[in-house]
């Protein structure tokens, strides 16, 4: 396979995009095709806790969340993984074993990267041997801002190796790489370094996930499989809080990608307090109420 | 005789604490007792609403929050500013539906009513908590909180006296509200909105919206987020409609449909009280 000349850059209409995007925002969707929408979307969603006070008991209390997320109605569909930081894995993995659920646990010195090479490949390997079967490794940006666009594709290589089986999500933290071009060329190096997911923030820095930059991350996806025929996933994290977005996020990756990736093997959402904010709007389709949050449970 | 065209008022919605159009921007005239166009009014509709009552709930706890001397200025500040538009407010409501030594009368009544629950804002907590004599070594007491958030249906008659006087106490006790005004007279309520909009009243603590009652109220009762409804809307099929909704979450539920606004009986704690929840603490003492 041709690896691309990451010194050229590939070049990205601001207004273009920033404008195709205030298209996607005007697609009204209803009735069927909305409780659809928001089921798959809910679907998609990697119920996230990364904090320095997860304690056992909120992580077991999110995996519960995860499997049973409105109890009172049984025909709701569970979310796509839990995500937490490497020393909540073992904990997440016994309860979600069987259900289906991925476990994902972010990795290499989240959020910065700022950690020597060695101690990020032994944090992914640990993450992995006590179960998680996605990480969500960062990429030094500190790198990739200098230019060193070798060092980048590098670590991401050797972070796939080191995972084995278990799927790598590549967060580019867009919100520090200043111009979509940028984000376009770190989109490229993730892909080709073997990434099988990009993923947009760590949720730790604003702005996060945005719809313009996730619209250029698609377009690097679509331009590599159309060159290859692979297909790579893709997540905005961060700043994701209503199923009004959500919705919108999901016809940008029809109309951008095609229903192919309308999947949550190829397309996930980051985010905690995303789901309610779902379960809420699935149950006002369905019994035609607008709900409360007071009758959800905090997850 | 002049010429001139009258520039009749487009009246808005009054949602958070802004002025804004009905996303349906569907519109109604209001007419006047001769029967002539006498405003535009936002047809609110039932994503208005929505809206209003995510307001609503995004003020309820600041509000509550407020010390209660506080939210006797604010409301104290209301009269003031109702005062200042009497002349307005006359002409108004004169125009809209009564004589004008009627509608004098509402208006000053209606600049009273609010001093009295502005008075009334830290004194009603005094007069329904209790400590209460129990068989164990706790102090027990019990004091009154606000309920929420509550939908108000406006009555059709007593423009403003019955629109300030199903508000002031509901807000002077801590909660926010939504208003559903009267088809007849929803330029007064937004007449209103703008006295409230620049009274010191946080926004969101009061929305006001214009429409089709018969549009918004069973939404407005059947909205999970909606913790107490008012209706002063003498409608029989509305409040049967309130009534099944209500249930949905256990909704106080209220209906003040035949009381005379005009009269003094009209004001009381009581009307405050309405819209309280009572809350016991068990506190442990030493011997």
């Amino acid at each position: 396979m041709m690896i691309p000349d990451f010194k050229q850059t590939v070049p990205v209409d601001q207004i273009g995009v920033e404008e195709r995007v205030a298209r996607f925002r005007t697609r009204s969707i209803k009735k069927e095709s909305k409780l659809f929408a928001l089921k798959l979307a809910l679907q998609m969603v990697d119920l996230t806790t990364l904090e320095g006070m997860d304690s056992p008991g909120k992580v077991r209390q999110l995996c519960y969340k995860a499997m049973y997320p409105h109890a009172a109605d049984p025909n709701i569909p569970m979310v796509a993984a839990i995500c937490v930081y490497p020393n909540r894995v073992r904990l997440a993995a016994e309860i979600l074993k069987g259900s289906g659920i991925h476990v994902a646990s972010v990795a290499t010195s989240f959020p910065s990267g700022m950690g020597t090479l060695e101690s990020r490949i032994e944090e992914v390997k640990y993450a992995v041997d006590e179960g998680a079967d996605e990480i969500d490794m960062v990429i030094s940006r500190w790198a990739f801002l200098k230019g060193e666009y070798n060092y980048v594709f590098d670590e991401i290589a050797t972070f796939k190796e080191a995972c084995g089986p278990a799927h790598l999500k590549v967060i580019l933290e867009t919100g520090e790489l200043e111009t979509y071009e940028n984000v376009r060329k770190a989109s490229d190096i993730a892909i080709y370094a073997g990434a099988d997911f990009i993923k947009t923030s760590t949720g730790k820095i604003s702005p996060a996930a945005t719809m313009p930059v996730t619209l250029v991350m698609l377009y690097a996806i679509r331009d590599y499989y159309l060159r290859t025929g692979n297909k790579v996933g893709m997540k905005p994290a961060g700043g994701i809080r209503d199923a009004k977005t959500a919705l919108h996020y999901l016809v940008m990756v029809k109309e951008t990608l095609g229903a192919g990736w309308l999947t949550p093997d190829l397309f996930r959402f980051g985010a905690s307090s995303l789901a309610n904010d779902l379960l809420m709007q699935i149950i006002k389709q369905k019994t035609g109420q607008y709900q409360s949050p007071d009758y959800f449970s905090i997850g | 005789m002049s010429n001139r065209l009258n520039v009749l008022k487009t009246c808005k919605l009054y949602i958070g604490g802004k002025f804004s159009r009905s996303e349906s921007e569907h519109y109604f005239q209001a007419l006047d007792k001769k029967q002539k166009p006498l405003a535009n009014l936002c047809r609110g509709s039932r994503k208005d609403l929505r809206n209003a009552i995510q307001a609503a709930r995004k003020a309820q706890a600041g509000w509550a929050g407020r010390t209660a001397y506080n939210r006797g200025q604010i409301l104290y500040r209301m009269a003031e500013m109702l005062e200042g538009r009497r002349d307005q407010f006359v002409a108004e409501l004169e125009n809209a539906a009564v004589t004008r030594r009627r509608a004098e009368s509402e208006v000053e009544l209606a600049i009273d009513r609010l001093v009295h629950y502005a008075g009334w804002t830290d004194k009603y907590p005094a007069l329904f908590s209790s400590v209460n004599p129990v068989a164990s070594p706790h102090f027990n007491f019990s004091i009154p909180e606000p309920t929420g958030v509550v939908g108000i249906v406006a009555p059709d008659d007593n423009a403003l006296i019955g629109l300030v006087s199903l508000i002031a106490p509901v807000i002077a006790g801590g909660n926010t509200c939504v208003v559903v005004s009267s088809e007849k007279h929803g330029s007064i309520a937004c007449t209103l909105a703008e006295v409230i909009h620049s009274s010191d009243v946080p926004g969101g603590v009061v929305n006001v919206l214009t429409g089709f009652r018969a549009e918004l109220v069973s939404h407005l009762a059947g909205h999970m987020d909606v913790n107490s409804v008012l209706s002063a809307a003498n409608d029989p099929e509305q409040k049967k409609i309130i009534q099944e909704n209500a249930h949905l979450n256990v909704k106080r539920v209220h209906f003040y449909d035949a009381t005379d606004w005009m009269k003094e009986q009209a004001q009381s704690p009581y009307y405050i009280m309405d819209f309280q929840e009572i809350k016991t603490t068990w506190h442990p003492v030493g011997t």
